[in-house]
């Protein structure tokens, strides 16, 4: 048996629940296969192989116990920037190297409570910051549809973990693209849930009022699934909404009749021939279906890829000067405490990382402030009326994922701007705190699929996850 | 030039709440404690972990600004930027231009009225301790950091530029403390820390725009206080009579000299980099509980003093430290017994010269008992001397004065018994007595102290005294 033949978390559940194999079993093809493969890919820059082996014999042990659990004995791979207790937490940075959490993430906690088993964490760009992985100062991540390809970023990990069999589920951190981008480069299915729906408590900061946890899978009924597990107001996140408890999974159906979709022309003007032409594609269908489809013009939108390099530096500036080797993590030596700062920050983080936290500290200068965080906060207003008045008329909006199918490594290393355009399509939703979705649909293009992305209004996930499951299936 | 310069003072007083935990986690808010005791990831600022707002010390926060006369307004939270090591994040979460307390006023004992400008909520640092002789940070070899204070509430409280001596700047943060200590928002110790003081000092001719002025620190004291701003105003008066002008910096107070020396210049002054704090919400102070705060405030200093000036009269009150009494709140005590029909004077006079050296062990002395005493003493049935002692008795042992008279024998002895014992002692010293009544005074201590120690001090040393002397003229 090999754990590429399970296809989805609902059919390893099946396979558990009728004894076809044990979830130490399970747990262990999963590892055969990291072993074997990941030296391909670089997916995971940490594995949990003792404690996961250890929760799986105590699930075996035990599992004749009635209390059903979502995820019993389900592997799931972390984005290294959500804080594990006792399990390395890199954020891909040099600077947390050999950081060690005293405490879990409330996600960590909710997966464990649901009956899942962390198998590790997956690389990414330092500190979310980058869109193809290339940022991690363990090395790259390789697109398991095309080696020579990026699988995206930020979290490129969890995504390439989904592509290459190596886990059923993973979690990643969407800032402005950072789940539904490498998703749709490494063609699985990833969800940037309503700003507040699933708790940020561990998830190390990059920009706090943009970023959000959400999931990767196979499918789209396995994503439902895994957003109703990690989600749930939290106390001990201020920003987490206080809404009842979601049950996506149960309610998904895939029926899209009379639905009323916008395709964004500004985003899907943007995308290369091939990209488009899969959308057109997809719009076409959608009309047979009785879907009422048009395009609709959002011209403040223009502005969220300026707005949101901004405001997500600002608060990145902010929220990284913590790492300064005087509690945790790396510490160079120096002269007083303020060269030690200096040195390790110098010493510990990367170019990318430096280039936004010198960006942010610079627009929150004085007398720079009002010129550029404010300024951008008034965008950022702007692009939430326009989605308000947006959704008056229509229930969801469809654009593509990504404007271009995945590039090579390497290709935009040395021109940052062209790397921070391929987050154009996904902004939006961070900037708005709106739900949206990737799934891959059309035909193959060499290896790869164009991502399509749904976007819905707060806190409207379920039509969002109805939509995509309709393309899920049309696309079989 | 005219050299007569005109002082203006604003303080910043920070106070810490006297709250069960900290502002963003459930860490104890305590003093003291082995260092490094009291933390946890949020108060360390671990990676991933978010701050969510303490809701007493929001109440008492809204208590302080109700207290000096604020408009209690929505306000959100600000993230101040800058690197130091004893701040976890680098950033204090603290007020910006939302704060939640503004425009309200004090009036000092004295009758001036101070304004406030702002009364704001923010986290404390941790602490950092320094080797080598400075304690600055940038030339010592090592510094150890305790994080227990990290994340402790505090209330900064800005007054406007109105204040015009040292003196009145103590008198401004004595009220504040008393205030503070009177609704319960702060333990107000500033040798621990509880309650901290900068001051912006500039100097003016009068009728000039207010002069450049330089920031205060490290006022640990009240003493402190008065003489740092008394070194600061000869300072800036001698360089602006000189004809130079004074730089707008940060100053150190040192205590060892005595002087303020230059911290910082305004070229070399953070730039803090404000911004919103993106993990903290909108906070909207819900009328009803501002409505029952302000009911739970109770009297405040001021009302106090008033009361007993009205009671006891203003020139009872001078030269006492009714501040001190108001600290222990001995008021109560004070008025409460007269309230029960007590003699006045006499009982403020105990209470200055015997309760406030007993505090604070004075849980038994209520006011029925208390007054039982004043009114053994007004009838000259106890001496003044048996009064103190019967105070001191009843307010540690907690039982009825009665009882204690009794085991004692504390009764006042009536003047026949008096007498008898005088004329025993008269007998018993005949050789010290002739000399007395021969004209030599200096006997005369020796016989009353002969007296008073033959009574077990149940006589007053006064009567004594008359009755002996009586005795001379008639031997």
């Amino acid at each position: 048996m090999n754990s590429i033949e399970f296809n989805s978390i609902t059919e390893a559940k099946e396979a558990l629940d009728q004894k076809r194999l044990s979830v130490t079993e399970l747990i262990n093809l999963f590892f055969d296969l990291i072993k074997e493969t990941d030296q391909n890919y670089h997916c995971f820059l940490e594995l949990n192989y003792d404690s996961a082996i250890r929760q799986a014999q105590a699930i075996d042990q035990d599992f004749e116990n009635k209390i059903s659990k979502p995820l019993k004995g389900i592997p799931i791979a972390l984005k290294d920037n959500i804080v594990t207790k006792g399990l390395r937490t890199t954020c891909g940075s040099k600077i947390l190297q050999s950081w060690i959490p005293p405490y879990d993430a409330t996600v960590v906690k909710k997966l464990k409570e649901a009956g899942a088993i962390v198998v590790g964490k997956t690389n990414m760009d330092e500190f979310a910051m980058g869109s193809s992985t290339e940022y991690s100062a363990f090395g790259p991540t390789k697109n398991p549809l095309d080696t020579s390809c990026v699988p995206g970023g930020s979290s490129g990990g969890s995504a390439a973990a989904i592509a290459a069999s190596l886990s059923l589920g993973a979690l990643g951190s969407d800032t402005g693209g950072s789940i539904r981008q490498p998703a749709a480069f490494c063609g699985v299915v990833g969800v940037k849930p309503t700003y507040g729906r699933v708790s940020r408590f561990g998830l190390v900061a990059f920009a706090s009022s943009l970023d959000q946890i959400g999931p990767f899978a196979r499918n789209v009924n396995d994503a439902a699934l895994l957003l109703d597990v990690v989600s749930g107001n939290d106390p001990m996140d201020s920003t987490s909404l206080n809404v009842a408890a979601t049950n996506f999974f149960k309610s998904l159906n895939s029926e899209v009749a009379g639905l009323k979709v916008g395709l964004i022309k500004e985003l899907t003007d943007q995308c290369d021939q091939v990209v488009k032409e899969t959308i057109q594609k997809l719009c076409d269908l959608l009309a047979d279906y009785n879907v009422v489809i048009s395009e609709i013009s959002m011209p403040s939108l223009e502005y969220s890829l300026p707005a949101y390099y901004l405001i997500a530096p600002a608060e990145a500036s902010s929220n990284l000067a913590r790492f300064d080797g005087v509690r945790y993590g790396l510490r160079i030596d120096g002269s007083s405490a303020k060269d030690m700062m200096i040195k390790t920050r110098t010493e510990g983080f990367g170019n990318e990382v430096k280039r936004r936290i010198m960006l942010g500290t610079y627009v929150l200068s004085h007398g720079y402030y009002d010129a550029y965080y404010l300024k951008a906060l008034k965008v950022r207003t702007l692009i939430k009326k326009e989605f308000e008045k947006a959704y008056q008329n229509y229930d969801l909006l469809i654009c593509p994922t990504t404007p271009t199918l995945p590039f090579k490594l390497g290709e935009r290393m040395a021109d940052p701007v062209s790397m921070y355009l391929s987050d154009l399509c996904t902004i939006p939703s961070n900037l708005a705190g709106h739900p949206s979705i990737s799934v891959p649909f059309g035909p193959k293009v060499k290896n790869f699929q164009v991502g399509i992305q749904v976007l819905a209004n707060e806190l409207d996930e379920q039509k969002m996850f109805n939509l995509a499951k309709f393309i899920e299936e049309a696309d079989e | 030039m005219n050299k007569e310069f005109q002082t203006v003072i604003g303080l910043e007083v920070h106070c810490e709440l006297k709250t069960e935990t900290k502002l963003w986690c459930n860490c104890p808010n305590r003093f003291g404690e082995s260092p490094n005791s009291l933390i946890c990831p949020i108060c360390l600022g671990l990676p991933g972990s978010l701050p969510v707002l303490n809701e007493e010390a929001f109440r008492l926060a809204i208590k302080i600004g109700l207290a000096l006369n604020c408009n209690i307004n929505s306000c959100i939270f600000h993230r101040k930027n800058y690197f130091y090591p004893d701040m976890p994040k680098n950033y204090q979460i603290s007020q910006y231009d939302m704060p939640l307390n503004t425009d309200g006023f004090i009036i000092l004992p004295g009758g001036k009225k101070v304004g406030i400008i702002r009364a704001h909520l923010e986290e404390d640092t941790g602490k950092t301790i320094h080797s080598g002789s400075t304690g600055r940070l940038d030339v010592s070899k090592e510094a150890l950091v305790d994080y227990n204070r990290a994340g402790v509430p505090l209330v900064e409280i800005v007054s406007a530029p109105d204040i015009e001596s040292p003196q009145q700047a103590r008198e401004y943060v004595e009220e504040l403390r008393l205030i503070l200590l009177s609704i319960g928002a702060s333990d107000v110790k500033m040798e621990e820390g509880s309650l901290r003081v900068d001051a912006n000092v500039s100097v003016r001719q009068p009728g000039e725009p207010f002069g450049t002025r330089c920031e205060i620190k490290n006022l640990n004291s009240l003493r402190s206080l008065v003489k740092a701003i008394d070194y600061e105003i000869a300072r800036q008066s001698e360089i602006l009579s000189s004809g130079e002008a004074v730089i707008q910096e940060t100053r150190h107070f040192n205590e060892s000299d005595g002087k303020t020396h230059a911290l910082r210049s305004k070229e070399e002054a953070h730039d803090y980099r404000y911004f919103p704090d993106p993990d903290l919400g909108f906070f909207e102070p819900d009328v009803e509980l501002v409505k029952t705060l302000k009911e739970s405030l109770g009297e405040l200093p001021r009302q106090k003093r008033t009361k007993l000036t009205k009671i006891l009269g203003a020139d009872v009150l001078t030269n006492v430290n009714v501040n001190l009494i108001l600290e222990y709140q001995l008021d109560e005590l004070i008025l409460k017994t007269i309230g029960l029909g007590a003699d006045p004077k006499i009982t403020f006079n105990r209470v200055v010269n015997e309760v406030m050296n007993l505090y604070p062990n004075i849980n038994h002395l209520s006011p029925e008992r208390f007054k039982e005493i004043i009114d053994l003493e007004v009838s000259k049935k106890i001496t003044p001397n048996q009064a103190k002692t019967l105070i001191s008795q009843v307010s540690q042992l907690g039982r009825e004065p009665k009882e204690i008279i009794q085991e004692l024998n504390l009764a006042s002895l009536d003047e026949q018994a008096l007498k008898d014992i005088i004329k025993k002692v008269i007998k018993d010293n005949q050789e010290v007595w002739q000399r007395f009544v021969k004209g030599d005074e200096k006997p005369l201590k020796f016989l009353v102290g002969q007296v008073m120690k033959a009574t077990q001090g149940r006589a007053d040393g006064q009567a004594v005294t008359k009755i002996l002397i009586e005795q001379k003229s008639i031997a």
